[in-house]
């Protein structure tokens, strides 16, 4: 696989602030990558760096192994969506897929056919002679993909492109986005906070935090192996439950013990050797433990404080070892305050981190 | 909401249920003559006469003849209406030496204000955008220089400008006070543009840079559409501001190229003769007029563009 977009040692100063520091990711051709992290954690600033809307302090872009650190951002062959849909609001739909190209000086004819193909792409043929006040929002968003479509770039990058919209437009153009990427094969990437669109979407996903990516993986070795501690309370909702404790030897097995509650560590695939006495935090994610279930060697009885029944989903909270934790189980299975239940965990999913490095072991 | 319309319709049931179906119901009744209508009207109506009294007087005294104006009553409204004071003062009013009224300095403010108003807006308007949109070194600069320029009174420039003119070689030029209401207007027409540009969105200018538009092709095809209220709001300004100016058109011009409010005042003050009242009023009028109808006619875009810089920016 060839690299499409390359970021070496890329670091943007805004005065004292250091936003990116040292950012290195390289991005295969035809990938879709999802940047990934809470507000300000640089995921926008990098993808305005690659678009050549912000220049950065030190370091280099290549896309398409050619370097454009210093180019425009209409010489980068990239196509940009943004959160705001930004339509240019006195054009039509038509107008607003064409200026770019009519800019360019392209033959008129080459211009229709180009918009008659992004028109049918994104099925927004009947709106092309609206204005965008006419439109809603999701075939406003559509409009923007289109026009980024019509330029015929090698790379697609997306800056929220779906938070403004409500929760069900949000699913469907979800799907679109991933259909479209499925047909086009381009390079995308994807800025986002929202760990869905992370998760459904992404061949990788790179999660960042003050200005440095995380961890760079596939959804699923995010979802199960997240590297350190931020990743692991970060990806997840409801949230992975933490025990602050110490790792301890039992008859010769490893084992994590906190307020006097033992965890047996059968099944967890350690990076290493596990050194009793260590100090170390157990995450176990709510989906991960089963309630009422067949007896194991971690069975422990708690009891449940809260209810809260989704639907599909109900989580119970409970108090065990001395905090409370959350738990899914199926929506039909319902527990009332109060109730005692036994709680057994699959060690094989859990994951263990160095208290103080916060790193995975 | 649904819980807030079933309690609703509870409550409406236990109503009806208890014989209460005719206690109060939809808007309240409001009198007409309860004390905040009193004082709101009344405030509101004050405020209104105080402002419209000198132009009620004003009009009626310049449809009155001299005899008529002589016998006291300002405010009484004329027995027998006559135009003759305001031809008069339109065409036959002398200043020195001319007696070809206020037309001559119609003609001079029209030919100083409308070159004025397009450069100042065109030049400021670029400046804004520019400030607004574009990163550039010295920019901080620049922009604080020109809010400075804001704050300077204009009577500390005028002699330095006189010089500057006379060297240009158009001291006394309608060129020359073109240019000085033009670099007058500057700083806070800059500052109108740019406080509006930066409250557009920024991901536009950033999509068109996307799409290859460069710094004209953003200004003339992206911003300027957007930008009519506020385009409006800087002619209103720029056209009120020039046209009532005196001071400039004073000391800058040549009596051949006095403005109207220039030659407004030689009428009225002039010391020769029988004071003509009516007269007066109506050049007075006249010379007002411009204004006036530049309020009357762009009104409703004028609070509207103030209304669109002032929320953001």
């Amino acid at each position: 696989m060839n690299t499409s977009v390359s970021v070496k040692d890329l670091t943007l100063k805004f005065g004292a602030i250091t936003v990116l520091d040292k950012l290195n990711l390289d991005i295969k051709d035809g990938e879709f990558l999802v940047l990934l992290g809470s507000s300000g954690c640089g995921k926008s600033t990098l993808l305005n760096c690659i678009a050549g809307l912000l220049e950065p302090t030190d370091g280099q872009i290549f896309i398409k192994n050619h370097n454009v650190t210093w180019e425009e951002p209409k010489d980068r062959g990239i196509g940009m969506v943004f959160q705001s849909y930004a339509l240019y609001p006195q054009m039509t739909v038509e107008k607003n897929l064409s200026f770019g190209l009519r800019i360019s000086g392209m033959d008129k004819a080459e211009i229709d056919k180009r918009v008659a193909r992004a028109s049918e792409i994104l099925q927004i043929g009947p709106l092309l002679q609206r204005k965008p006040a006419a439109l809603s929002g999701g075939q406003r968003q559509r409009v923007a993909i289109g026009r980024a479509l019509v330029r015929d770039v090698d790379v697609f990058l997306f800056d929220e492109p779906l938070s403004n919209l409500d929760a069900k437009l949000r699913s469907e153009l979800r799907v679109e986005i991933k259909r479209l990427h499925q047909n086009l094969k381009n390079t995308m990437i994807y800025v986002t906070h929202d760990q869905i669109e992370a998760l459904t979407l992404a061949d990788r996903i790179a999660i960042m935090r003050s200005g440095l990516i995380q961890q760079l993986d596939d959804p699923m070795t995010i979802y199960n192996e997240p590297k350190n501690l931020y990743v692991a309370g970060f990806i997840g909702s409801p949230a992975m439950n933490f025990f602050k404790g110490e790792i301890a030897s039992v008859d010769g097995r490893p084992a994590f013990v906190t307020n006097g509650v033992t965890f047996m560590l059968d099944g967890y695939r350690a990076k290493g050797p596990l050194q009793p006495g260590t100090k170390a935090v157990l995450g176990l994610r709510p989906e991960h433990i089963s309630v009422d279930g067949p007896e194991t060697v971690n069975t422990h009885q708690a009891v449940v404080e809260i209810e809260e029944p989704m639907g599909a989903d109900n989580l119970i909270w409970l108090k065990h070892a001395g905090q409370s934790m959350s738990v899914r189980i199926g929506g039909n299975r319902r527990y009332s305050p109060g109730a005692q239940v036994k709680l057994a965990y699959d060690m094989s999913l859990a994951s263990l981190f160095d208290a103080e490095s916060e790193l995975r072991i | 909401m649904a819980d807030q319309a079933t309690l609703n319709t509870v409550a409406a049931a236990a109503d009806a249920s208890s014989g209460s179906l005719s206690g109060p119901r939809g808007n309240r009744p409001r009198p007409i003559f309860s004390t905040r209508n009193i004082v709101l009207y009344g405030t509101l109506g004050l405020a209104a006469i105080y402002y419209l009294v000198p132009l009620y007087v004003m009009v009626v005294t310049s449809l009155k003849s001299m005899p008529e104006i002589r016998m006291g009553n300002i405010f009484s409204p004329p027995v027998e209406i006559t135009f003759e004071p305001w031809v008069k003062a339109w065409a036959q009013a002398c200043t020195g030496l001319n007696c070809d009224g206020l037309s001559r300095g119609f003609g001079n403010s029209v030919r100083i204000t409308i070159p004025s108003v397009i450069i100042s807006i065109l030049i400021a308007s670029i400046n804004g955008y520019a400030l607004a949109n574009w990163r550039f070194k010295g920019m901080e600069t620049f922009f604080t220089v020109l809010v400075i320029g804001a704050f300077i009174p204009y009577q500390v420039m005028i002699y330095p400008i006189v010089i500057v003119l006379r060297e240009m070689g158009i001291y006394g030029t309608l060129s020359g006070l073109i240019i000085v209401h033009t670099i007058f207007g500057m700083p806070i027409l800059t500052l109108l543009f740019r406080n509006y540009f930066a409250s557009l969105p920024e991901e536009l200018f950033k999509a068109a840079r996307v799409d290859g538009a460069g710094f004209w092709n953003i200004y003339f095809r992206i911003m300027l559409p957007m930008s009519l209220p506020i385009f409006v709001v800087a002619m209103i300004i720029q056209i009120t501001g020039i046209w009532n100016d005196f001071l400039f058109g004073v000391v800058f011009t040549r009596p051949e190229y006095y403005p109207m409010t220039v030659q407004l005042n030689n009428i009225v003050n002039s010391v020769q003769g029988v004071k003509e009242y009516n007269v007066n009023m109506a050049a007075t009028i006249l010379t007002g007029l411009v204004p006036l109808i530049v309020y009357f006619v762009s009104g409703k875009l004028f609070v509207r563009g103030i209304a669109a810089g002032a929320v953001k920016g």
